[in-house]
């Protein structure tokens, strides 16, 4: 599997820290233990295309938005985090 | 029947006599209970249901053939050394089922308590391995912690004086061994087959009929079917399972590979785990080197991984024990696993009444099939958990309160 960082190009997998669903970029308000649960824990967990974030760790640092076919491991496309979440 | 005159009777009229050990029944239109998925837990849990809980009006609803998921692909290994009160009873639970499943199903198993060993290799490892012994001797169960002397005696081809990662002793788990996971689907299959249960394989359950927030059955391949109660017992695909009844699960699925080397002559006596590279190993009955590390770490419903993780797994392996360098790998696979938050699984009430589930195996599903379907059994039978099972709930993800992370990674999926 290999992962094209905006910044950096084609790389190797190992490069990348995967940390999870792109739900990590919703972080619920302070105080809202119900959003809080839903953010941390509950998945939807598709058997087909999911968008997650990982960080280019052995690389420039970023952290990224990829779109990957969880089912063939086939990498759709790759955002900055920073874009999407802006 | 299955006994030695049998055995012998078959052997001198050149086996003609052995049929089929189940049989293959047409659905019928409504059932008491259903269980969806027919892999080692959805087994034992239709077994104990009619064994423990006297209720035969059972379908187990499989959308393959009987032990084609992950209880025909797996590294076999049979334990009850958890530390967290809820694994621990749990898993201790468990391990004495398996040590009386071969009496109770009058099938051979091949339960083989040969002992697993955890290697530590720093003074905290062995500190944190004495605290996680002396929890599993109060839970009942035995451990025992082993010098690198007591180490070199039994297992003396290890890399004992490896310069980064010297074996420092290890954990001993003598009742902890393998069993043939085959044999377990087929002898819970025999069995509750034989209490009645209807084992109903090619049959894919494609919705769940909801009315008014209660079950009221299933729609299949095979036509739709009626039931009181439904049991999803469908690791791997739980989150799919789930959606068709709108339930929500705090589930991310992963790929764990695992990898088997040619037949080799008996060689490795236990099950070794090496504590610094998440690798673990055990011979099988045929020969052949069964080991495996740890998940890929990205999400994967592909039942195959990516190279970086086995080439991490050789070289853990050769760093542990130099001397399987010559062997040949022959093959390897990816298994998919329901990974929770906390890293235990979940035997529960859903919000739809009369719609339960067990899932969220992580990795450790194998040991478990014996008191999974115990506890699953209990629960949809009685309406309420059972005593070693009470604790793992989904209830515990919205709370806070009980969870059973015992590696204490915090709430990340991939990262138990």
């Amino acid at each position: 599997m290999r992962i094209t960082c905006p910044i950096c190009g084609e790389r190797d997998r190992r490069e990348f820290y995967y940390t999870g669903s792109d739900d990590y970029l919703n972080r619920p308000e302070e105080g809202d233990a119900e959003g809080m649960h839903r953010y941390l824990h509950i998945r939807e967990n598709p058997a087909g295309v999911t968008k997650e974030l990982w960080c280019h760790e052995a690389g420039c640092g970023a952290w990224l938005v990829v779109e990957r076919n969880v089912t063939t491991h086939e990498v759709l496309g790759v955002t900055l985090a920073s874009e999407v979440a802006s | 029947m299955y006994n030695a005159f049998r055995i012998l009777k078959e052997g001198l009229t050149g086996n003609k006599g052995w049929g089929p050990v189940w049989r293959s029944p047409e659905p019928k239109s409504e059932y008491e209970i259903i269980i969806i998925g027919g892999g080692g837990h959805g087994l034992s849990t239709a077994y104990y249901l009619a064994k423990n809980h006297g209720l035969t009006n059972i379908a187990v609803l499989e959308k393959g053939y009987i032990g084609s998921g992950n209880i025909g692909r797996n590294t076999t290994i049979v334990r009850a050394n958890y530390f967290l009160p809820g694994n621990s009873e749990f898993y201790s639970h468990s391990l004495k089922l398996w040590e009386g499943l071969e009496q109770e199903l009058n099938y051979n198993v091949m339960m083989s308590q040969r002992g697993v060993i955890m290697l530590c290799h720093s003074d905290g490892q062995r500190d944190a391995f004495a605290r996680r012994g002396n929890a599993m001797i109060n839970q009942g169960d035995d451990a025992e912690l082993w010098t690198p002397e007591q180490v070199r005696a039994e297992i003396p081809y290890l890399d004992f004086d490896n310069t980064r990662f010297p074996i420092y002793g290890g954990l001993m788990h003598g009742r902890g061994g393998s069993a043939r996971h085959d044999a377990v689907a087929w002898g819970y299959a025999r069995g509750a087959d034989q209490l009645g249960v209807d084992l109903i394989q090619n049959c894919e359950v494609t919705g769940i009929d909801v009315k008014g927030g209660v079950v009221q059955g299933v729609q299949t391949s095979r036509g739709p079917i009626r039931a009181k109660k439904v049991g999803i017992v469908t690791a791997g695909r739980s989150s799919q399972v789930a959606a068709m009844a709108g339930v929500e699960v705090p589930i991310e699925s992963h790929v764990l590979q695992a990898f088997v080397s040619e037949g080799l002559k008996p060689a490795i006596d236990h099950v070794i785990s090496y504590g610094m590279g998440h690798f673990y190993i055990s011979q099988s009955d045929k020969g052949g080197l069964v080991f495996g590390g740890d998940l890929d770490f990205y999400a994967s419903y592909a039942q195959r991984g990516n190279l970086p993780m086995m080439e991490h797994v050789m070289e853990a392996g050769m760093t542990l024990m130099p001397a399987i360098g010559k062997a040949r790998v022959l093959r390897s696979w990816g298994g998919i696993m329901d990974m929770t938050p906390d890293g235990s699984f979940v035997i529960d009430r859903t919000d739809v009444d009369g719609l339960y589930m067990d899932c969220g195996w992580c990795y450790g599903g194998f040991k478990a099939v014996p008191a999974s379907g115990w506890c699953m059994a209990h629960l949809m039978a009685e309406d309420r958990h059972h005593e070693v099972a009470q604790r793992h709930t989904f209830e515990r993800f919205r709370t806070g309160e009980g969870l059973m992370d015992e590696e204490g990674t915090g709430s990340q999926h991939n990262l138990h």
